[in-house]
């Protein structure tokens, strides 16, 4: 069975921007995305500098949004790349949190734990618990989608074409959080 | 437009300052086509055009209008950007394929950029390209194309040098896709995806395939076969 959302690689070849309408004056023109980490209670993780772009969906004009993941090209003579994020010590395990994005359903936010350019744990840390149904729905999704964003690593995808609305909440979510871990 | 959009590229020096001037490109065409042709937001030309407040139109208006035109004559009328809502009142949405126009045109701006591979990811379209240098060098993007029925799964995966990917279907939003011929929106189960060289025709091509995949699929192949359809 296959399952991914998104694919985090190890090696860092792809400098990724993240535009939102909905917070026109932090996007695109960064140069690289750094990490923005909190330091998980049992890691040894380091701040690194701030630069975060926004991220999100403009809740009124509820467009799919697209999941995607950092590329990796084996083969290709032209590729190879710089790690964006601040000091990184490759032993310690570092943990990012996503935006929160805000669904139809409510707000979804991610977390994962980085340690040594890959992804170790994720968890949702928040859910749109509003009602019963969300928590049918919710309850369903994001145990998948936590085991699934770990093992995304093995599914080898570059992008996504087409999504639901609570997975893509927790999609973005976990986009942004990748995207500032600049795998 | 309202959505998020990632940029992705792969070259040896991703930093490089005309690199990072072509992805600011990228979302400064992005930003002046909402402005111009949003449907949602009150000040764009579009809305102001249709409720007659605007003497001079941006010129791709015009162009967006022409090329509904040519998407109804290609698709036979699935893809229709002119409706009649209630009490018979014509209007005009372009939305679906300016979506693919815009993410289209946006990339021209990473295909002059040399030694760059580049995949732009918006709301569930997807386009792959490279900028001059070695044809050879451009490397594969794999492209999963999720299942409608199961979200954050994967049904498939496309694997795309230079090209576009694009879904349409109901899992996201619902029933926002009319069907012309009877101007109801289409509820089922299920998507069509269509991988071509173009992200506007693949936008226009998915959208048509989900109203009528059938008639969509002979159409296709005999008015753009390089555009494959995926029903899932």
């Amino acid at each position: 069975m296959r399952r991914i959302t998104t694919w985090i690689l190890s090696t860092v070849s792809a400098l990724v921007l993240l535009f939102s309408y909905h917070t026109s004056t932090s996007s695109g023109a960064a140069a690289s995305v750094t990490a923005q980490a909190d330091t998980d209670p049992g890691g040894t993780g380091s701040t690194g500098t701030g630069g975060s772009s926004g991220s999100g969906s403009a809740p009124s004009a509820p467009e799919t949004g697209g999941s995607s993941g950092s590329g990796s090209s084996p083969s290709a003579p032209g590729t190879g790349g710089s790690n964006g994020s601040g000091s990184s010590s490759s032993s310690a395990a570092r943990t990012f949190t996503g935006d929160a994005v805000t669904t139809r359903f409510g707000d979804v936010q991610v977390r994962i734990t980085v340690k040594d350019g890959r992804i170790t744990a994720s968890k949702v840390t928040r859910v749109p618990w509003t009602d019963h149904r969300d928590q049918e729905i919710n309850s369903r999704a994001v145990p998948i989608l936590n085991a699934e964003a770990v093992d995304a690593q093995a599914a080898d995808i570059d992008m996504v074409s087409g999504a639901t609305y609570t997975s893509r909440g927790y999609a973005e979510s976990l986009q942004s959080a990748i995207d500032r871990a600049d795998l | 437009m309202g959505m998020p959009v990632s940029v992705h590229v792969r070259a040896v020096e991703p930093t490089r300052p005309d690199l990072v001037a072509g992805v600011a490109r990228v979302f400064a065409h992005l930003r002046r086509v909402d402005a111009v042709l949003s449907t949602w937001r009150a000040d764009s030309d579009l809305l102001r055009l249709q409720h007659g407040e605007l003497a001079d139109a941006h010129p791709w208006l015009a162009e967006v209008t022409e090329l509904c035109l040519e998407a109804e004559e290609r698709t036979d009328g699935l893809f229709a950007a002119w409706r009649r809502r209630d009490r018979g009142r014509l209007t005009f949405d372009p939305t679906g394929l300016v979506k693919g126009w815009a993410v289209s045109g946006a990339a021209a701006h990473l295909d002059v950029v040399p030694e760059v591979s580049y995949s732009i990811g918006a709301g569930g379209d997807v386009v792959v390209g490279a900028g001059p240098g070695p044809s050879a060098a451009a490397p594969e993007w794999r492209i999963g194309v999720e299942d409608p029925r199961r979200p954050s799964t994967l049904a498939r995966v496309v694997t795309v040098r230079r090209g576009a990917v694009a879904t349409s279907g109901a899992a996201a939003r619902g029933a926002h896709v009319v069907d012309p011929r009877t101007g109801s929106g289409i509820m089922r189960a299920g998507s069509a995806t269509v991988v071509g060289p173009d992200l506007l025709w693949a936008d226009v091509w998915a959208t048509a395939a989900w109203v009528d995949p059938v008639h969509a699929r002979a159409l296709m192949a005999a008015h753009d076969p390089q555009y494959a359809l995926l029903t899932l």
